[in-house]
């Protein structure tokens, strides 16, 4: 856990940069790029969601414990939509009636 | 004997005596006996209800229930000792008294929390108590929709609250255990010099605090499926109820890990301690409890093998399955390697141990049958799953509970407890336990179907057998209650250390003061240095 | 026994912690451990999206477009606004500006309760147009059923994610006390951090829940 004291500028551009990303977010769902608008809307999201966790919640400035700490949660939330969407996606794959 | 000396300096459970100190305590030590009297009620509710199973089943006949009553019975009983007994036993109880103990912490990181988590168990043991005495539940313990949420015309939302929030009395003691650890050791105590209970522990809380938020949300949408008719399980939405299913076992499987791993913590105490040595490769049994927890998170599939979950998720959970196996592999042919040439000492909480040794390897082989997605099919919902699991939960993470309750039961209340009838009472409850669970295996290999109140005839000399077994086992946990509870009184006063085990909870008094140790200990050795201690000794 | 800690007495200190950073420490990465548990929680809702989302596109393209995106997109840059001022209160806690802190979890308070009041407003909305699910339900055809799910899941997010903004709103008025009664200093101001933390997760909730709720396609 850092003591690190970041400058009220720092807070103040990242800010800025996620408001400009939220008009990005909306200005992109006008352009029809098929699938790709929600591979865009979530890269904008998860950009977005990093600046927050990286300066907003001081992880930047933190001790290696509290890195982890992240990307555990994400680790076992990518396992939990993994192993059930390999259950939806992969119905049929092997050819077993209705299963 | 000087059995009735009061042991006269200060320690946690003399230093005040009134309710509200009780009530109101922060103590670790405290709030792990209010945890043990609460877990003991629900464990002889859920055991009421395991002897109505019993008996109904004695006769082929439905004779005692009707259907539906019997449903609510078997219900009651996986609910209140799957979520009230055997999650929060061993961390609850044992854990809480011991995870500061062993690390040479002052308390743990949170004291106020811990105390809320005592608090939020009861209220959630309530909720459920009170759908109980309302007329019950018959979804079984699993909620499964369509059923929970569209036929069903029982307490499922009373029931359904008391689970969720008494799970979150286990997130915040599994939150609680890994802050302390990770922050709270003594100088000198670092990871690898940690008694593998705590190591056990640890992962045991990963567990609570990655999974248990799932099956909350789950049981969350199935109450407001039922009220509200926000239809996300819903199949005549479009909805799907298998979606529920992977909600539920992403936590309820790795649950059975937050029930078995605290056990497999203890007996790694227990052997080290009986067979005065260190436990063979260590660092394979404290990673082995880590790999347990991760890898437990990878199977859950194999709850699903017979609903519409694609086949080929099933063959990739199947192959998953064998794969948690070798962890538990690990920590048991490690154990066995301890034994070798250990000086064994034959006292009760050692009878555990080997109860529980015998009783996990025919458990855990068991699940390697049902792993298999062939023979899965056959064996599904029948008695062979009943008996996998009671083998593995009430063989494996009760045999442990008790040893471990005998191992520090000095320590907890500075008696000693009476050694004859321990023993009696342990091999009275493995004899039971066999009586009880091995003929359902037999049972279910010929295709009983669980959750049934009849059966056929030629089923009946078994199903004797296993409610003869039942009857013993039953009087075997209630010996326990007795002399333990006697020990209070009149049992010989323990002394710090009456196994010479290792470990920092042994260095201070029986029972602890408050603020565990006089002075924070500094740790300079390996666990189990039994070596080292044997030639002081000398 | 480490007992030379001149600062071991202040009197925020917890008898079991040895120093104040020891406890500032557990206390931080306490905070961080919950927020796995809540990361978790909310994993069970979004897996439920996803798996929809993939069996029904038409519908979830149909759904959304009810949603009114201008509003969607008012609330965003509200909580994100009010992030800055929450990471601002912390900075004014970590400065030792009393008054700063207590400024701005006012204006962080302030902006929760616009957030939340905006949601009423199309709370209310779905209510008049009959987007509730259950009995009242209408929608077009072909989507009379499954748009429910879509709506279920809408209120369900949206529901847990203002629950935890109105328990927010609880933590930052515990914290305005604390900080108006000048509790919190440079040396000592844990419980503003790890409020940030909760606050600032809320809000990334709702980065994720803005674009996969209202913004499935305007195009």
């Amino acid at each position: 856990m850092s003591d690190h004291v970041a400058s009220r500028g720092l807070y103040v551009a990242i800010f800025l940069a996620l408001m400009v990303l939220t008009a990005m977010t909306v200005a992109v769902t006008y352009i029809d790029m098929g699938n790709a608008n929600l591979f865009v809307a979530m890269g904008i999201a998860v950009t977005k969601a990093t600046l927050v966790v990286l300066f907003f919640m001081h992880v930047f400035w933190s001790d290696r414990l509290i890195k982890v700490t992240v990307v555990t949660s994400l680790v076992f939330l990518v396992i939990l939509f993994a192993f059930t969407l390999n259950d939806y996606l992969g119905r049929g794959a092997l050819g077993v009636a209705g299963r | 004997m000087d059995t009735a000396t009061a042991p006269t300096q200060t320690n946690y459970i003399n230093v005040a005596h009134t309710a509200k100190s009780w009530l109101l305590t922060r103590d670790h030590k405290r709030i792990a006996l209010l945890y043990l009297i609460s877990v003991s009620v629900f464990f002889m509710i859920g055991g009421l209800f395991a002897l109505l199973i019993r008996l109904e089943l004695l006769t082929p006949a439905g004779d005692l229930f009707e259907a539906e009553t019997y449903n609510k019975v078997f219900t009651m009983h996986g609910v209140a000792m799957v979520f009230f007994f055997l999650i929060p036993a061993i961390p609850a109880t044992l854990g809480n008294f011991l995870v500061p103990l062993m690390i040479g912490a002052k308390d743990l990181a949170f004291p106020r929390i811990n105390l809320l988590s005592w608090y939020v168990y009861v209220l959630g043991g309530l909720f459920t108590l009170a759908a109980v005495i309302g007329g019950g539940v018959d979804t079984g313990w699993t909620f499964y929709t369509p059923y929970s949420t569209a036929a069903s015309n029982t307490h499922v939302i009373l029931t359904g609250l008391g689970v969720f929030i008494s799970g979150f009395s286990s997130i915040l003691t599994g939150f609680n255990f890994i802050v302390t650890i990770h922050k709270m050791r003594a100088p000198g105590m670092t990871w690898f010099r940690l008694p593998l209970f705590v190591w056990a522990s640890y992962a045991t809380s990963l567990i609570a605090i990655l999974g248990t938020p799932v099956v909350a949300i789950a049981i969350v949408l199935v109450a407001l499926e039922r009220t509200l008719h926000i239809g996300v399980f819903d199949p005549t939405l479009g909805g799907d109820p298998v979606l529920y299913q992977h909600l539920f076992w992403f936590y309820s499987h790795p649950a059975v890990y937050v029930m078995v791993l605290p056990a497999m913590g203890v007996i790694s105490e227990l052997i080290a301690a009986f067979t005065r040595k260190e436990i063979f490769g260590y660092k394979f049994v404290a990673f082995s409890s880590l790999a347990i927890a991760v890898i437990g998170f990878f199977v859950w599939g194999h709850h699903m093998y017979v609903s519409s979950q694609s086949a080929f998720a099933g063959l990739v959970f199947s192959f998953l399955t064998y794969l948690v196996a070798v962890p538990s592999a690990v920590k048991v042919f490690n154990w066995t390697a301890t034994l070798y040439r250990g000086s064994i000492s034959y006292q009760a909480p050692m009878l555990y141990a080997f109860g529980f040794l015998g009783l996990f390897l025919i458990g855990g082989l068991t699940g390697l049958f049902l792993g298999a997605l062939g023979l899965d099919v056959h064996v599904h919902d029948t008695y062979f799953v009943v008996a996998h699991f009671h083998y593995v939960m009430v063989g494996g993470t009760i045999m442990a509970y008790l040893g471990g309750l005998h191992y520090w039961w000095p320590k907890m209340t500075g008696r000693l407890y009476n050694e004859g009838w321990a023993k009696f009472a342990a091999l009275m409850i493995f004899v039971g336990f066999n009586l009880t669970f091995f003929p359902q295996f037999l049972l279910g290999y010929m295709g009983m179907p669980r959750r049934y109140h009849m059966y056929p005839e030629e089923w009946q000399v078994l199903n004797v057998l296993s409610t003869a077994g039942a009857t013993i086992l039953g009087v075997g946990y209630f010996i326990p209650t007795i002399y333990l509870l006697w020990s209070l009184k009149k049992g010989e006063v323990a002394g710090d250390n009456p196994w010479g085990a290792t470990g920092l909870e042994w260095q201070t008094q029986s029972p602890p003061v408050t603020e565990n140790f006089p002075v924070t200990p500094v740790v300079t050795e390996p666990a189990y240095a039994y070596a080292h201690q044997e030639k002081r000794f000398a | 026994m480490p007992n030379g800690h001149a600062a071991a007495h202040h009197e925020a200190l917890q008898h079991h912690f040895d120093s104040l950073q020891q406890q500032k420490d557990a206390s931080t990465f306490g905070m961080w451990v919950f927020l796995v548990t809540e990361v978790l929680f909310f994993g069970g809702l979004f897996m439920a999206y996803i798996l929809y989302r993939t069996w029904y596109p038409d519908v979830w393209l149909a759904a959304s477009h009810h949603l009114d995106v201008t509003l969607g997109a008012f609330n965003t840059a509200v909580l994100i606004l009010s992030s800055l001022t929450m990471a601002l209160a912390v900075h004014a806690a970590q400065t030792g500006n009393k008054n700063g802190t207590a400024l701005f979890l006012v204006l962080t308070m302030v902006l929760g309760v616009v957030f939340l009041g905006v949601k009423v407003v199309e709370y209310s909305d779905k209510f008049t147009h009959h987007l509730v699910p259950g009995p009242t339900f209408q929608f077009d055809a072909p989507y009379q059923r499954t748009a429910q799910i879509f709506f279920s899941i809408y209120f369900a997010m949206t529901g847990m994610h203002a629950l935890h903004m109105v328990i927010g709103e609880g933590i930052m008025l515990y914290l305005l006390v604390g900080a108006l009664k000048g509790r919190f200093s440079a040396a000592y101001y844990t419980p503003v951090e790890i409020g940030g933390l909760y606050w600032h997760f809320v809000d990334i909730i709702w980065i994720f829940l803005f674009p996969l709720l209202y913004l499935v396609g305007h195009h």
